[in-house]
């Protein structure tokens, strides 16, 4: 009998969707799923993680700075109190960040970033990128509890009904690193790699200024961030948090759009996953268009501007 | 301070991914292979480290003995020397095996920090530099942007979704370099003549097995076919409609 424990991250009582798209995959193992959760506002979360496959949620009582070691253990001892036959956290950065650390107290091997889980007749099975995603890999372990990440955008979130049973458990205070601030992103503005839509610029866009055409764009969507290649995160055009790459972020979105984007194997790397892909590039010949669903092939400081009035658009349509 | 650099060989990043006839495995002819790119930036912000506080450099691998090329251009940027635990299956190794290994070799060191890349580029798992902290018992900040380190301690920022994170941190411990946090300098003539004269020693090690199995590996699907739906300004009717009515994700 399969019993999943997973990592709910949540800010202040609302769940990232990452962490509930983490919920679904351990649907995907079978057996019983708890929740555990950590920081103000866990017991609105436990609530909802219920509403999503949990059914017990243990909450990480107290505690005052986060100190990701600390968590990490208490969630180890978690797992061993429940018995837990798997671990999953979304890989998200807290995520990829608490996961080794939860695995390694277990003494269990890691499976980061899996875009699929199975339980092959009793066996967990983890798919996941090797080489950025130019090879997929099958894997399983022999460790005495199946620990992995999964990738944001890639498991469906489940809408259960339901309650959790909570029940709380005193957090650790004596971990070696703490969390003392955090400097908040613009209230709204979305991760390049948690956005459903991504709108991705490089070189052919010309100069930081006239780049901006991609933040009209996005504001446009909605629900868009803006990614960019490695040349213009090199260039000093746009932060490194938005590059999208081998080297940068790995996005899947529903929706990506790579605008004055070569296509470099390192790029594609990041980004050949999404759900569907359109480029913008005047050169007909550029590798991006062998990925792309459609193309457009122009320059892109006339068609993005056309592209953002037609978003508007449809958006102001409903 | 005993400063270490961990380090792994890696497949170039344009690397192209062929299998192994037995359906588990990379076929590695014709791969080059590099200094994973996070691991360059972990041996810098080693120098740097030492040029601030004192102490000496150790360039830290587990490897085939053929990872001396990168650990020699690493020792080459300044670092005092290099340690290969040499394991020709290492790219097979897992995440924990290879954290177990490194942990038993770091506190052989005696190391008060250690600096990883936050991700290795070939298995893409992120895991190593944490799990080894764990085994340690070591403090361990991931994904570092900026740092700041003193005798017994530090603080460190972090990128994460929902902006910028500050963590402070006692030593010893282990950081995970992301991009941002500096950029690394390139070996000078002087300092590849003198890599050469440096230590580098192969160290044998007691195994760790893995965990891990590889059941089958297999190139992505591909793509169904696109289209170019037409040129310029004039051809975003299309690209909408397509949007809308094909792909519907509008
Ligand atoms: C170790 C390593 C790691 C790397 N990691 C990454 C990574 O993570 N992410 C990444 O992106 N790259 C990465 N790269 C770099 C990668 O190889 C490419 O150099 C980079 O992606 C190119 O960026 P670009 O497409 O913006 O620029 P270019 O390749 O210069 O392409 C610009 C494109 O814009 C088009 N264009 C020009 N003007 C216009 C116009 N007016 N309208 C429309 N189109 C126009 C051109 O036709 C061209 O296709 C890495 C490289 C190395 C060696």
């Amino acid at each position: 009998m399969t019993t999943t424990l997973v990592f709910v991250e949540h800010n202040d009582g609302t769940c990232r969707r990452a962490a509930l798209e983490c919920l679904g995959a351990a649907a995907s193992l079978g057996g019983d799923v708890v929740a555990v959760l950590c920081g103000p506002g866990s017991a609105d979360a436990a609530a909802r993680a219920g509403a999503h496959g949990a059914a017990k949620a243990v909450v990480l009582a107290g505690g005052d700075a986060f100190s990701p070691d600390a968590v990490a253990k208490d969630i180890a001892a978690v797992a061993q109190d429940l018995g837990a036959t798997a671990f999953l956290a979304a890989a998200t950065s807290r995520g990829k960040d608490l996961a080794p650390r939860v695995a390694a107290h277990l003494d269990s091997v890691l499976f980061s970033d899996c875009t699929a889980l199975s339980n092959e007749g009793g066996a967990l099975h983890a798919t996941r990128p090797w080489l950025a995603g130019k090879a997929i890999a099958h894997c399983t372990s022999d460790g005495p509890v199946f620990c992995a990440t999964t990738r944001v955008n890639s498991f469906p979130v489940n809408e259960t009904g339901g309650a959790a049973e909570v029940s709380e458990r005193p957090a650790s205070t004596d971990g070696k690193v703490k969390v003392t601030g955090l400097a908040a992103k613009e209230s709204g503005k979305l991760d390049v790699a948690e956005a459903p839509v991504v709108v991705s610029g490089g070189r052919g866009l010309k100069d930081p200024e006239t780049f901006a055409i991609l933040d009209e764009l996005a504001a446009a969507f909605g629900n868009a961030a803006v990614g960019a290649s490695r040349a213009v995160v090199d260039a000093g055009w746009r932060p490194h948090s938005e590059q999208v790459g081998q080297t940068g972020k790995v996005v899947s979105p529903n929706l990506y759009i790579a605008v004055g984007i070569s296509g470099a194997i390192q790029h594609v790397a990041g980004m050949k996953t999404s759900g569907t892909i359109v480029a913008i590039n005047k050169d007909a010949d550029a590798p991006i268009f062998k990925l792309a669903d459609y193309g457009i092939v122009g320059d892109a400081l006339e068609v993005v501007p056309a592209l953002t009035e037609a978003i508007k658009a449809v958006k102001a349509q409903g | 301070m005993k400063i270490v650099a961990c380090i792994k060989r890696v497949p170039t990043t344009d690397a192209q991914a062929k299998i192994t006839p037995d359906g588990k495995g990379l076929d590695a002819a014709g791969f080059q292979y590099m200094t994973s790119f996070y691991d360059e930036i972990a041996v810098e912000q080693a120098i740097r480290t030492k040029e601030a506080l004192g102490g000496d450099v150790t360039v830290l691998t587990v490897g085939p003995t053929e990872a001396s090329k990168e650990v020699r251009e690493c020792i080459a940027k300044g670092a005092d020397g290099g340690v290969i635990l040499t394991d020709a299956t290492w790219t097979g190794r897992d995440a924990r095996a290879t954290a177990k290994v490194l942990a038993a070799q770091l506190a052989a060191m005696g190391a008060e920090v250690a600096f990883f890349g936050k991700v290795a580029t070939d298995r893409d798992n992120g895991a190593v530099g944490p799990m080894t902290a764990t085994y340690l018992g070591w403090a361990c900040v991931t994904d570092v942007v900026e740092l700041e380190l003193g005798a017994d301690g530090g603080t460190a920022k972090r990128e994460t979704e929902s902006g910028v994170e500050t963590v402070a941190f006692s030593l010893p411990a282990v950081l995970t370099c992301d991009k941002g946090l500096n950029e690394p300098r390139y070996a000078g003539l002087k300092g590849i003549m003198a890599a050469k004269k440096k230590p580098l020693e192969e160290v044998a090690f007691e195994d760790v097995p893995n965990q891990a199995q590889v059941a089958r590996l297999e190139l992505p699907a591909a793509r169904a076919e696109g289209r170019i739906v037409g040129q310029g300004a004039d051809a975003v009717p299309a690209l909408i409609d397509a949007l809308r009515n094909e792909a519907k994700v509008l």
